[in-house]
C-alpha cells in the first residue's frame, strides 16, 4: 500500500433527472514513473495509479487507465449523466495491487 | 473549462505581458477576497506596490488556486485535518485534545512571524513547541510533509485576512537582521534576494517569471516539485540557484529573513496554501 | 480575459491518413506503435475533437488537459516527446455525461501531445497540438 493514499471527490449535492453533471476527482500519490533514478544511479521501479473507474448506481460512467505521463496527486474531471437518486463510486487501482475506494451519494432536486 | 467566473479581476500579466492587474483588483477563491496587491509598507523604499506571487503565474497557474478543489495544496491539508485528531506521544493527546477546532487559530499566521523572550518564533517552532512539551511527541523536520500540511491547515483558517507583521520594539534587532542579509549579496554568483525580487521583479530570468518574493502564500504547492514547500525551503533552494551554502532551515538567519520578507508583505492578504510554478 | 491556452479543433473532412506526421518526435516508432494498438491500423482521420492545451506550460511536471470528442466511445492521450508517449485513455461508459476528460500530465520538454479518438461507430479521429515546457530560470 502506497503510503497517505488519500482520495477527494467533488459532485454536486442534488441534481435535476437526467441531468449531467461534473464530477472532479484527484487522489495523493506519487505516480512514480519508473524514469526517475537514485543516488545511486539505479531506476527508481515504476509504481503509479494506473486504473481509475467512476460508476453509479452499478453502471460505468467512466473507466480510465493511467500511465506514469499523469502527474503526482493525479487530477481526473468528468461528466456523468444522473438518471436518478444514488450513489457514486470512484475506485483507483494501484501497481502494488492495492484498490483505493471513496463515494459520493447525489439527490433528485 | 476553468470556471473564470470567480475572477473578479482581468489580468492579461502573463508570460511576455508585463500588464499589470486593474485598480481595484482582488482575487476570489469561493466567495472569500483574497488581496494580491496592496501600497508598499512605508518601510519599504524601493516599491511602491505590492503584489502577490499569484499575479506573476501563468493562467494556468493562477487558476489552479482559483478553487479549493482544483488547488492540490488541499489534498495535503485534507491530511493534516486527519493529523490534527491524531493522538501521538507520551502524553496520549492530540492537537484535538487542546484545540478544539483548528479554525480558533484565524489571526495567527498574519502576525507570523513574531518575537517572543527575545527569539523570532515561526509557525514550525509553535507547532514543535505543542509537540515535544505538551504531546511529548517527537518533533517534525521543518520541511517535512508533516509540518508543511499543518502549517497549511493552520495558515489557512487566515486566508484573506490582512499580513501584519510587527517590526518593532523587540522584533527591530532581528527585524534590521532580515533586512540585512535580504540585501546581501552572496554566493558564487554574487547576487541578492533584492537582486532579482526588488530591482527586477516581472523581467524574465531565462524562462521564470520574476515575482516579488512575498512570502504570503507559504508554503505554497509548486508545480516543480509537486508538494507543499516551507518558507525556509524555498530560501534554501534559492540560495542553491545563487551557488551559495545555504543557511540551516530553523536557523537564526532564516527566522530573521523570514520576519523582514513577512513585513514586506504587510498589506496583502494571506493567501495560504497557494499554487506556484 | 487573455487565454493562453489554445484550442485546437481541426475542421472536418479532410481525409488524411495519419501515418505523415509533420515533425518525428524523437520517439516516433513509440507513438506508432501506440496509434496501431489502438486503432488496429485503421486510417485516423483529423477532426471532431477538440484537445485544449496551454501554449506554453509554466511547468513541464504538471500540464492540465482537456480532450473532447462527442460521439467518441474511447480518447486516447499521447504525448510524442516523453520517453514513454502514453499518457491515459479514457473509457467511456453508458452513463458518462459528455465524451470528454481534464486531467494533469507531465511533459518532458516542448512536444506536440496527441489525441486520438475511437468513435462509435468504429472510425477514428485526432487532433494534436504543440505545448512548448519552459526550463526555468530560478524556480528551476
Amino acid at each position: 500500500m502506497a503510503k497517505n493514499v488519500k482520495p477527494r471527490v467533488k459532485v454536486p449535492k442534488s441534481a435535476a433527472a437526467g441531468e449531467t453533471i461534473t464530477v472532479k476527482t484527484m487522489i495523493s500519490h506519487k505516480m512514480e514513473s519508473g524514469q526517475r533514478k537514485d543516488s545511486d544511479g539505479n531506476k527508481i521501479p515504476r509504481s503509479i495509479i494506473n486504473r481509475f473507474t467512476c460508476d453509479f448506481n452499478g453502471q460505468n460512467v467512466i473507466d480510465v487507465t493511467l500511465e506514469p505521463a499523469i502527474s503526482t496527486n493525479p487530477y481526473l474531471q468528468f461528466d456523468a449523466v444522473v438518471p436518478e437518486a444514488g450513489e457514486f463510486k470512484f475506485t483507483w487501482y494501484d501497481d502494488d495491487g492495492s484498490v483505493y475506494d471513496t463515494s459520493k451519494k447525489i439527490a433528485i432536486g | 473549462m476553468t470556471m473564470r467566473t470567480l475572477l473578479a479581476i482581468s489580468i492579461s500579466a502573463l508570460v511576455g505581458s508585463l500588464a499589470w492587474a486593474g485598480e481595484d483588483s482582488s482575487l476570489v477563491i469561493d466567495g472569500e477576497v483574497i488581496k494580491i496587491r496592496a501600497t508598499a509598507p512605508a518601510h519599504v523604499d524601493a516599491l511602491d506596490e505590492v503584489y502577490s506571487g499569484w499575479v506573476f503565474r501563468t493562467d494556468e497557474t493562477q487558476a489552479l488556486q482559483m478553487d479549493d478543489f482544483e488547488n492540490p495544496a488541499f489534498v495535503f491539508v485534507d491530511q493534516a485535518i486527519d493529523m490534527f485528531s491524531k493522538v501521538e506521544g507520551t502524553e496520549g493527546k492530540s492537537c484535538a485534545s487542546c484545540h478544539d477546532d483548528v479554525a480558533e487559530f484565524a489571526g495567527l499566521r498574519p502576525t507570523m512571524p513574531r518575537v517572543v523572550d527575545g527569539e523570532v518564533v515561526t509557525m514550525e517552532d509553535m507547532v514543535n513547541g505543542c509537540r515535544t512539551k505538551r504531546m511529548g511527541a517527537e518533533p517534525w523536520k521543518w520541511s517535512s510533509g508533516s509540518m508543511t500540511a499543518m502549517t497549511a491547515l493552520i495558515g489557512l483558517q487566515s486566508r484573506g485576512m490582512e499580513i501584519n507583521v510587527k517590526i518593532d520594539g523587540d522584533a527591530a534587532e532581528h527585524w534590521e537582521a532580515g533586512k540585512e542579509l535580504y540585501y546581501t549579496r552572496v554566493g558564487q554568483l554574487d547576487m541578492s534576494c533584492a537582486n532579482c525580487h526588488e530591482d527586477n521583479y516581472g523581467n524574465m530570468i531565462r524562462a521564470d517569471h520574476l515575482s516579488q518574493g512575498q512570502i504570503n502564500g507559504f508554503p505554497t504547492y509548486r508545480l516543480k516539485n509537486t508538494k507543499l514547500n516551507s518558507i525556509h525551503g524555498r530560501f534554501k533552494g534559492c540560495m542553491k540557484n545563487i551557488r551559495a551554502t545555504p543557511y540551516k532551515e530553523g536557523g537564526e538567519e532564516f527566522k530573521a529573513l523570514e520576519l523582514y520578507l513577512a513585513s514586506r508583505g504587510n498589506g496583502l492578504s494571506v493567501e495560504t496554501p497557494s499554487a506556484r510554478n | 480575459m487573455t487565454l493562453s491556452r489554445r484550442d485546437f479543433v481541426i475542421g472536418a473532412g479532410c481525409g488524411v491518413a495519419f501515418a505523415s506526421m509533420t515533425s518525428l518526435p524523437a520517439y516516433a516508432s513509440l507513438v506508432e506503435d501506440s496509434i496501431a494498438a489502438f486503432t488496429g491500423g485503421a486510417d485516423v482521420v483529423s477532426g471532431d475533437i477538440v484537445l485544449d492545451a496551454p501554449e506554453i506550460a509554466e511547468n513541464g511536471n504538471t500540464v492540465p488537459i482537456e480532450v473532447s470528442a462527442p460521439g467518441a466511445a474511447s480518447i486516447m492521450l499521447l504525448a510524442t516527446g516523453n520517453p514513454v508517449p502514453a499518457v491515459a485513455t479514457f473509457n467511456f461508459g453508458p452513463l458518462s455525461g459528455s465524451r470528454s476528460g481534464n486531467t494533469r500530465i507531465r511533459l518532458i520538454k516542448t512536444q506536440e501531445v496527441m489525441a486520438i479518438a475511437k468513435m462509435e461507430d468504429g472510425s477514428f479521429r485526432s487532433a494534436q497540438t504543440t505545448v512548448k515546457v519552459t526550463i526555468g530560470g530560478c524556480g528551476g
